[in-house]
């Protein structure tokens, strides 16, 4: 919590923080072709082997087709319609806050976010009142005394590209899926972590406080590395709510741990789920996978999700190492007309892995919510367990909530166990909550953070509290 | 001086069905009310009626608090102008710590009344000192509302939020069912600490049980949707001793 100040300090200014990239103001024609990967390459100034990747991922994209099986609905994209490189949209500057819409200012005001960074999420040009820059400078150097290397990926692709080209794309190959094949050939920008041997990161890495992951673009890419025996813990997202001028977001996530290493991910996901109507939100087709491949590893992901029109994500952990342990955590929260298709696959591979997968949706509105995972426990991955809890809470008669787990344990030794519920806000805690005078609004607040605690529990402190937030003001109108 | 409670004529149907027919009762400041009855008799329904449970429809009459009609007012509001129902059967919250709960309801309440809200720390002091009160253990607090309480536990815990809440008019519904006679008195302590000039209490039972501890100053006998029979603090020792039938003879 200490931290908090100088973040938010730090938040207010980042435009004029020291992670900015070179990316000149002109954009590629609409379209997807070869021509377009090499623009964009050229660009970024990346070494051969970049372009190569990125042209076979290209031409493996050609080959398949978008999949359907997930439990959402959207009208067609039409992929030579989006501009693969453009710079960073300027949104338009305002001169205050006047200016900007009273609602987004009352969600703001709601989630506590201090006055400069309000100005600055909603396109106010912000005075630069704070000694940003020895922030950021304090920040650099402390990672450069332990030799953590955070950078936006086009950096490290130019900086460090032995390592790039070692992880990139080992974890979720190319061939992987559609949106993480259309990724690997067009992707922009990203963070790059890389934590040497034995080292624990000094702080919590935030893309937060880092101005390109406000405009690294519809394709982000992140890559984060955990050597032997070191510790990182990495929050992505903000919880303020985030329009973008790009319907479609296709990012991917690659983690990898080494022997001993443990790696937290954190997410707090908020963007424009449309209006009432459901128009004009984001589609977030992520791929987010983890690799424990070290002995006694462990790669736990923590996700709030309460944005997007549609979500389609599934943070994942391969457990290859002995011992290795994977986790997941999660809330999904969909309302009006938001769509959300997420959880888990867990591979067992190794012996005497283990994993938890703690997962709640909440369904209000005419929102659809499903669950998918996987536990997959392999013929070597003897004396591995699993334990699985999936819990949906809805909220009205109008919303719906789904789960699909999937078992497929190949070995005699493994121990899965999985429970399931899924409950209404029942009117007897209701009553109970106002007939001790709180209102109702705040009374079914009270009952989902209750129910959501199990996750909030594993989010750092200051994301915690804005998580709770989150929930009241997304949760706003839930029953009429 | 203003009732705290005036009910006139209350007729009330659940599911098309009758279940209070026509009762009347008023309950002054400083005064101890207690209705008793048998089982079905429509006691419960009465507590919810008062405390505006959205699911019972008034047919006809009146329920004013305070001076006030209450027919149209949300429970939150009923409860933050001081009145609290103790509930038979607490409801259980899953991950909501008590202490949570407590806060969220104290301060409603206060803001509700222009007081200043508690901080934390001060809430924390105000709470502990009543939970001593009532011999109350501290890691309760942190647990989860009425979850996995025992019979005991949650009785204690209404009567500590309802000293925390200090309302103008308490109804303890069927406040004395299953609990030991440790956990019996320090309930009634706890409710006798609460009584005073301006306050009322309605205790609503089936024994007399919690009439020794706690004594009432007037005494109701509910049978069919209404009170029939009202009489003072010896009417519990004589329906002990005769049954409601001897009452029922008695009002007829």
């Amino acid at each position: 919590m200490s931290k908090q100040p100088e973040i938010d300090d730090f938040v207010g200014n980042s435009y004029s923080a020291g992670f900015s990239t070179d990316i000149e103001s002109d954009s590629a024609p609409p379209g997807l072709n070869e021509d377009t990967i090499r623009l964009i390459s050229a660009k970024k100034q990346e070494p051969e082997f970049m372009v190569e990747w990125r042209l076979k991922a290209y031409e493996h994209w050609l080959t398949i087709k978008e999949p359907n099986w997930a439990k959402v609905q959207h009208p067609p994209i039409s992929y030579q319609d989006i501009s693969y490189y453009s710079a960073p949209k300027q949104k338009p500057k305002l001169n205050s806050l006047d200016e900007v819409d009273p609602e987004i200012l009352r969600t703001y005001e709601k989630l506590g976010i201090p006055l400069h960074e309000q100005k600055m999420l909603a396109g106010v040009a912000v005075d630069a009142v704070f000694d940003s820059v020895s922030v950021a400078t304090t920040f650099k150097e402390n990672l450069a005394a332990a030799g953590v290397i955070f950078c936006p990926i086009s950096e490290a692709v130019q900086k460090y590209p032995d390592l790039v080209q070692q992880y990139l794309g080992s974890v979720v190959p190319y061939t992987d899926n559609y949106f993480a094949c259309l990724n690997s050939a067009v992707f922009t920008d990203g963070s790059f972590v890389f934590v040497p041997k034995g080292v624990r990161c000094p702080m919590e890495l935030s893309t937060y406080f880092r101005i390109n992951a406000m405009n690294t673009g519809q394709f982000e890419r992140t890559l984060i590395i955990a050597e032997d025996d070191s510790y990182v813990s990495y929050l992505e997202g903000c919880s303020a709510p985030m329009r973008d001028e790009n319907q479609l977001h296709a990012a991917v996530v690659e983690l990898v741990a080494l022997n001993n290493a443990q790696i937290k991910y954190s997410t707090v996901q908020n963007w424009y789920p449309g209006d009432k109507e459901g128009k004009g939100g984001i589609y977030n087709f992520v791929t987010k996978r983890g690799q424990c491949r070290g002995k006694n590893s462990k790669i736990s992901w923590t996700q709030i999700e309460t944005g997007s029109a549609i979500t389609w994500k599934y943070p994942s952990c391969v457990l290859m190492g002995d011992n290795s342990q994977g986790e997941f955590y999660s809330v999904a929260l969909t309302n009006n007309l938001q769509q959300a298709d997420t959880g888990t696959k867990m591979i067992h591979i190794g012996a005497n892995t283990t994993s938890t997968i703690i997962a709640k949706g909440i369904a209000a509105g005419h929102s659809s919510n499903t669950f998918r995972g996987l536990v997959d426990t392999g013929p070597r991955a003897r004396n591995s367990r699993n334990f699985t809890q999936c819990d949906s809470l809805i909220l009205g008669d109008k919303a719906a909530a789904h789960t699909f787990p999937n078992i497929k344990a190949k070995n005699q030794s493994a121990n899965i166990e999985h429970e399931a519920t899924t409950s209404k806000i029942s009117e007897d805690q209701l009553f109970y909550c106002r007939q001790r005078g709180i209102s109702e609004e705040d009374a079914i607040s009270l009952i989902v953070n209750g129910f959501c605690k199990q996750v909030f529990q594993e989010l750092p402190m200051e994301f915690a509290v804005e998580a709770q937030k989150l929930l009241e003001v997304n949760l706003e109108g839930a029953i009429g | 001086m203003t009732p705290l409670l005036e009910v006139k004529d209350l007729v009330v149907t659940v599911e098309d069905k009758l279940i209070i027919n026509g009762l009347n009762l008023t309950i002054k400041p400083g005064e101890s009310h207690a209705i008793m009855g048998p089982n079905g008799s429509g006691k419960t329904t009465l507590s919810n009626v008062l405390a505006r449970h959205p699911d019972y429809t008034v047919k006809s009459g009146s329920i004013r608090f305070n001076g006030q009609d209450i027919l149209e007012s949300e429970p939150e509001e009923c409860a933050q102008q001081g009145l609290f129902l103790s509930f038979q059967y607490p409801v259980a919250i899953p991950g909501v710590s008590n202490v949570t709960f407590l806060k969220a309801a104290v301060n409603g309440v206060r803001k509700a009344q222009s007081k200043q809200p508690y901080d934390a720390v001060e809430f924390l002091q105000v709470v502990k000192k009543k939970m001593a009160e009532l011999q109350i253990d501290e890691d309760f607090l942190y647990r989860s509302i009425n979850e996995g309480f025992s019979g005991g536990e949650k009785k204690r815990n209404e009567i500590l939020q309802m000293l925390l809440l200090e309302p103008k008019l308490a109804i303890l519904d069927e406040t004395d069912s299953g609990l030991d006679v440790d956990a019996l008195r320090s309930v009634a302590d706890g409710v006798n600490s609460f009584r005073n000039s301006e306050r009322g209490i309605l205790l609503i039972t089936h024994y007399q049980r919690l009439l020794d501890y706690v004594t009432p100053d007037i005494v109701h006998v509910m049978m069919d949707g209404k009170l029939i029979f009202t009489g003072g603090k010896e009417l519990p020792h004589q329906i002990e001793e005769k049954g409601y039938s001897w009452v029922k003879e008695q009002a007829e």
